[in-house]
């Protein structure tokens, strides 16, 4: 593909064809609905389907659905609509649906600012739904990145067997930058499904790698799906010996293959105390206020997470042990701080927040750098 | 057993007059609609009407020569909504009120398949109301199977969008004062192309509209009239399950007596009507949707390209 001037919200879409996604059932919302435009003027030209719901709930049950059909399925909303979708998020995690939904976090709470960005949905993709759930939460910084995250979030959905939510904003979505995109043909897809497997089919079994292999319905097995604790088979069970294992596995699935799953970008300086961690919209300011600060004779280090959920944890500890002072900015009131400080201690961590819908200055996060630089 | 003189039956009577003499249960192929690696018994009260409706929808698609691997049954939560986990077809249990939804999506990627959706009257009307008017609106090929007892039976007796006037319910310890949803005018408001009721006594006739629902090309939905006698009627002293169902033979009336009554009468008529209330055809969702598809690539349903 040529190099275009696209906005972020498109590239999702290509990301969404490129990443074998031929399903999208949605609904109405500012500022994500060009997502929904996109895919349902392109993915009837592939075979894909499009629908628009009746609302976000039933967007997300359709997408459930459709991916048990045998479809790569998505939606996308934002913040209200991402409330409404939670429960069925949760019926994904417990019944390990592949899905990807994209968030294109608007300010909140409620109604709140449909048109201005913001990163108040942090939490909410992380423990929207109510129960312990293991959950993917990827955050793309620009465009490209919009367009890459996409294509990931369907592989890891489909290769882990659990929702993965796409959490980018109003600035990413809207925003417009020169990109050279991949042809979307052209990158590969790998299918973890399974066509068939020997003797009976216990889509909840336990395997090496804690992710059992799915067979989509329809295919010559019959079983059943439930959000209700099952036993290997899908059946309701109150046994605790089946629901213990069951447990421990989905618990530890996604913790297991971490490595796989974790992605972050790092800008480390050798020598630097003071630590820059930011995402999404806020790592575009944050890497401006890094450049000032180096050109004034500063050493700072930054780590960008593109995985936030699971917390890159790890990573984030082992990269600040010789760091003073962490510096956190992002569009809502501390969220994603809450897990910087639980990993590096809180009194290491200066939060630079700011929830009223407009970004945050490079200026401001620079101030901050500077408060502790002497 | 010629199928098509059962299937164009007119009435009860004549409907039964050409059942097989071999009872239905005994037939191997109908017993292989049952789960084996399930246990049973069910988890429904003694003397519920599910059992009843489980055994009309297992004949219906008995009838329908359909293969187990061709029906997938969908349902959301309550009582009704474990009737999948007994039958051995590709079963999905949903979030209360979303099952429409979900089959929306599954009959969307396999339109092939027949997508059968088991709804209480909770699940289905009020949590799930939106869905319910917005799958017969698209015209979407699912069977909606809404089985009506009037009341949220899991949940201890409290009242539902079709509890009647005046009934007591452990929400409405003072009596219902909200008007029931007349569920088959609703969905033929709100554009299904076919739309029976008959009740639980009648498992015969439930066999009938259930088959003719799931063969019709377009959403479909069958009102199965049912009781709790556990929650319902023991509040509002309807006596036991058997009083119950004795009730719904001697207060319901079919279609065929009820369109014979003279105009005071039907005003006046409080009996539960039985009958096939519209059968009608519209554009089916999935296959305008082929059709679109089909003319964006010149390629027909299901080549997913790319």
């Amino acid at each position: 593909m040529a190099r275009v001037l696209m906005q972020g919200n498109e590239a999702i879409g290509w990301g969404a064809l490129a990443g074998g996604c031929r399903f999208y059932a949605g609904y109405p919302i500012t500022p994500s609905s060009e997502i929904a435009e996109f895919l349902a003027r392109e993915l009837p030209k592939v075979g894909g389907k499009f629908i628009q719901m009746e609302d976000e709930i039933a967007s997300i049950a359709a997408v459930i659905g459709a991916s048990i059909g045998g479809m790569r399925a998505m939606t996308a909303t934002s913040g209200p609509g991402f409330s409404l979708m939670q429960e069925n998020i949760g019926y994904a995690a417990m019944a390990e649906i592949p899905c990807v939904i994209v968030d294109v976090q608007r300010l909140g709470p409620s109604t709140g600012q449909p048109t201005a960005p913001s990163q108040g949905d942090v939490m909410q993709a992380r423990w929207g739904t109510h129960g312990d759930h293991p959950i993917i939460v990827l955050c793309p910084v620009s465009v490209r990145q919009a367009f890459d995250l996409t294509v990931r979030a369907f592989d890891l959905s489909e290769k882990y067997r659990t929702p993965v939510v796409l959490l980018t904003d109003a600035v990413i979505g809207h925003m417009r930058e020169a990109v050279e995109l991949p042809d979307w043909r052209s990158v590969a897809v790998t299918d973890y499904r399974q066509q068939r497997v020997e003797g009976e089919y216990f889509p909840y079994r336990n395997t090496p790698d804690g992710v059992p292999p799915l067979i989509s319905f329809g295919l010559g097995y019959r079983y059943h799906i439930t959000g209700l604790f099952h036993d290997e088979r899908g059946f309701p069970t109150q046994r605790l010996d089946e629901i213990n294992p069951w447990l421990e596995r989905v618990h530890t699935k996604l913790e297991r293959h971490r490595e796989d799953i974790v992605m972050l970008e790092t800008d480390i300086q050798p020598g630097a105390e003071v630590m820059l961690i930011a995402y999404g919209a806020a790592a575009r300011s944050a890497r401006h206020a890094l450049r000032q600060a180096r050109a004034a004779g500063r050493k700072v280090s930054m780590i960008t997470p593109l995985t936030i959920w699971p917390f890159p944890e790890e990573e984030v500890e082992r990269l600040c042990e010789d760091i003073r002072r962490v510096v956190v900015p992002e569009m809502n009131l501390g969220q994603l701080a809450l897990e910087v400080e639980r990993v590096v201690g809180r009194k290491k961590v200066r939060r630079v927040t700011r929830a009223d819908g407009e970004m945050i200055l490079p200026s401001v996060i620079l101030a901050a750098l500077e408060e502790d630089n002497g | 057993m010629d199928k098509n003189v059962i299937l164009e039956a007119a009435t009860l009577e004549e409907h039964e007059a050409h059942l097989p003499a071999e009872n239905w249960f005994e037939r191997s192929e109908t017993l292989q609609k049952l789960r084996k690696n399930k246990k049973f018994p069910t988890i429904w009260c003694a003397g519920c009407g599910l059992g009843v409706v489980m055994g009309a929808l297992i004949r219906a698609i008995d009838h329908l020569g359909l293969k187990n691997d061709q029906v997938a049954l969908v349902s959301g939560i309550g009582c009704t909504a474990r009737m999948p986990v007994y039958l051995d077809f590709n079963t999905l249990h949903t979030t209360h009120g979303r099952a429409l939804a979900f089959a929306t999506g599954l009959k969307i990627a396999r339109p092939d398949l027949k997508v059968i959706v088991i709804m209480g009257d909770g699940d289905a009307l009020a949590i799930g109301g939106n869905h319910f008017i917005h799958a017969a609106r698209r015209n979407i090929g699912l069977t909606a199977l809404v089985v009506n007892n009037a009341t949220y039976g899991m949940t201890g007796g409290q009242y539902s969008p079709t509890t009647p006037l005046g009934a007591l319910a452990t929400t409405a310890p003072y009596g219902n004062i909200e008007p029931p949803f007349p569920v088959c005018e609703l969905a033929i408001a709100a554009g299904a192309t076919y739309v029976a009721r008959s009740t639980v006594y009648h498992a015969l006739e439930l066999d009938k509209y259930l088959t003719e629902a799931i063969a019709k090309n377009g959403f479909s939905l069958v009102e199965a009239v049912s009781y709790c006698h556990v929650g319902y009627g023991r509040l509002n002293n309807l006596g036991s399950a058997a009083d119950m169902m004795r009730a719904l033979k001697e207060n319901s009336i079919s279609k065929v007596a009820y369109d014979a009554l003279p105009p005071e009468k039907k005003a006046t008529e409080t009996r539960i009507v039985r009958g096939v209330f519209i059968n009608r055809e519209r554009p089916e969702y999935t296959q305008a949707y082929a059709g679109l598809v089909a003319s964006l690539t010149g390629v027909g349903e299901n080549a997913i390209a790319g």
